[in-house]
């Protein structure tokens, strides 16, 4: 190794996935402490009193909307897709990173994965679940939104399999099933470190049920790694085709600004920007209020800077190839419709998403910027914000401009769009608070292994 | 002593590193436990990896057949309400669209592998398993923070008690307890 700048404190500091000092019982204790042994602050009680509210905002809207039908949105012919499809999209999307960090990651072997990876998993679990709602309640007659499903009914009708919108469906529960069942075989050695620990009797009776009689064997061991690496193997290519499917959605239909190649591999990458992003903002303020400084470092945060800055590049290349494409195949609905998102009536969604996901993140260029916390912190909320603004461009100025002006309309979003969307951030938000005193946010057994290799690092 | 025999189950040593885990396990070829997956453990306990071991791990060739049982089955699923169950003309394209099928085929199998590697994995593994005799010692909670152990089973018929403790302590196995079974 080279001396000088290579070596000295300050990189030193930034490489860092673990601080020194830490030994298998300590980081036990410090994860599991939490959970088991940390009094309920009034932090956490205000935060998941706030986001429960929210929640029954949620419940109360789609009560609403079981009520009067969909009218009370904004959608109308021909915006049949309003904020219900903006907003499943981007859900979904958030959880791409979640599976990016606990299934890539892993198979890459990238050591800084270890302690951020239960917590993303977990991110990828809850946006799933608000994503899911939305095809649930969008469909006019939500009581049968279990014709979805390929069902031997009496009517003798099944689902067209040559549609995307059924492939959405096999991709999207496909990648909830697996995605849990990823989270649960990572989870099954830490419950079984808490049912150890707990002493109060319901405890132990939870996380021992949880647990299974989960005991370290190393036969058990065996079989569980193993497992463990066919799942990340699986999950990996599983990842890519969710979004991918997502985007057939669009890309398959002939509406201008839809029917595009490039749609499924700029999903994907816009997908995993926005859930590192989603990590990101969830990191920042779960490692300040439970002082997990030394386990989600600074080379945690600027490890996701930098795969933010990539794949904001990949997205911006998207949008530029969109637009050339556009331009250059001389299809001249295509071309209008680019034309009618730099000068159109959502111009200003189109420009402030060229923005918070273009402009802003070449900031992250500079390491001091990505070394700030703050800045990285009001960062993620820009490009969640921008992440949704591109949805928002995509279904909605499409759908108001296709090919005929008298097939024109507009589209203006009612206090009951809001209020769904803003209902399932709440119910996002307060399944995070119930993780984070429910489970171990952090894995403890591969945080012993890590404790292993660095000792053995140091020897 | 077949009294004795139906309550003893092993006799259980601790060890207090990977290292020395490592060692012990390689002498003893029984069955050891880890707070985490210690490199190397599979091996000393007498489990072989890769292919020569598949014996000792059928998880890979289960969650293979998982795949091929939920790819083979989703494809020929929609073939069958497509072609036969549910015909239908759309745009006049053929009954077995087959490159329309695929989506939902590799989502299958996906499903199909994940499901079986899982519950493969717990089924050979025989968890769930609400009850376990090394429960009953209780510096055994320490399996699943800090310490190491590896426990001789008392099922052979060549086990001796007073050899088997002095043989785990031999090896630097550290509060040699036998676990016996309360029932």
């Amino acid at each position: 190794m080279s001396e000088g700048p290579v070596n000295s404190p300050e990189i030193r500091r930034l490489a860092r996935v673990l601080e020194p000092g830490y030994s298998y019982a300590s980081v036990t204790d410090k994860i599991s402490s939490i959970v088991l042994t940390r009094p309920v602050s009034m932090g956490w009680l205000a935060g998941f009193s706030i986001s429960f509210v929210i929640v029954m905002v949620l419940l109360g809207s789609i009560a609403w909307l079981f009520i009067k039908g969909v009218g009370i949105w904004g959608i109308n012919i021909p915006i049949g897709w309003g904020f219900a499809i903006v907003n499943f999209v981007w859900w979904i999307g958030i959880g791409h990173a979640g599976t990016l960090i606990s299934a890539i990651l892993f198979l890459l072997n990238q050591q800084w994965r270890t302690s951020i990876n239960r917590f993303a998993e977990a991110m990828t679990l809850f946006a799933v679940a608000c994503a899911a709602v939305f095809p649930g309640i969008h469909v006019g007659r939500p009581w049968m939104a279990f014709y979805m499903f390929p069902y031997p009914s009496t009517m003798g009708i099944w689902p067209q399999f040559r549609s995307p919108l059924i492939w959405d469906v096999f991709a999207v529960s496909t990648y909830g099933t697996v995605s849990a069942l990823f989270w649960f075989v990572g989870l099954i050695p830490d419950l079984a470190t808490l049912r150890d620990r707990a002493t109060n009797k319901p405890a132990q009776i939870i996380y021992g049920m949880l647990a299974m009689g989960w005991r370290g064997s190393a036969r058990h061991w065996h079989r569980y790694q193993s497992a463990y690496l066919l799942l990340a193997g699986l999950a990996t290519p599983l990842v890519l085709s969710v979004h991918t499917v997502v985007s057939f959605d669009f890309a398959v239909g002939i509406v201008p600004g839809w029917h595009t190649t490039i749609f499924p591999p700029y999903f994907v990458a816009g997908a995993i920007y926005s859930g590192f992003a989603m990590v990101l903002t969830i990191a920042i303020p779960l490692r300040k209020a439970y002082g997990l400084q030394d386990f989600i470092t600074m080379r945690h945060l600027e490890n996701m800077a930098k795969v933010m800055l990539a794949t904001g590049l990949i997205v911006a290349y998207g949008y530029f190839m969109e637009f050339f494409l556009a331009r250059y195949s001389g299809n001249k609905f295509d071309m209008f419709l680019a034309d009618q998102r730099l000068h159109g009536p959502y111009s200003h969604y189109y420009f402030a998403l060229i923005l918070c996901n273009i402009l802003t993140p070449q900031l992250l260029w500079i390491q001091k910027v990505r070394t700030n916390i703050a800045a990285l912190f009001v960062m993620s909320l820009v490009i969640n914000t921008g992440m949704w603004l591109e949805r928002f461009v995509i279904v909605v100025i499409s759908l108001t401009r296709d090919f005929v002006p008298g097939a024109w309309g507009r589209y203006q979003a009612t206090f009951w769009d809001y209020s769904t969307f803003i209902g399932t951030i709440g119910l996002f938000v307060s399944l995070l608070f119930l993780f984070v005193r429910g489970l171990p946010a952090i894995s403890i057994a591969e945080m012993r292994e890590l404790v292993a290799h660095t000792s053995e690092e140091h020897e | 002593m077949s009294e004795t025999r139906q309550t003893l189950y092993g006799v259980l040593g601790e060890f207090d590193s990977p290292k020395t885990l490592i060692a012990a396990a390689n002498k003893v070829r029984e069955d050891a436990f880890a707070p985490f997956p210690v490199p190397g453990l599979s091996e000393a306990c007498g489990l072989h990896l890769g292919l020569k071991g598949w014996k000792h791990n059928l998880v890979p060739l289960l969650t293979l057949l998982g795949g091929l049982g939920g790819g083979l089955g989703g494809f020929f699923f929609q073939y069958w309400v497509n072609v036969y169950s549910y015909p239908q003309n759309i745009a006049g394209r053929p009954l077995n669209s087959w490159p329309a099928f695929i989506p939902v085929t590799f989502e299958l199998t996906v499903l199909g592998a994940s499901t079986v590697a899982v519950l493969g994995m717990l089924a050979l593994n025989k968890l769930p398993q609400p009850h376990c005799p090394l429960f009953t010692v209780p510096r055994f909670k320490r399996a699943t923070n800090d310490a190491f152990f590896v426990c001789i089973e008392a099922g052979d018929k060549k086990f001796d008690l007073a050899g088997a403790t002095k043989f785990l302590e031999s090896i630097g196995g550290k509060f040699v307890t036998e676990v016996r079974d309360e029932d």
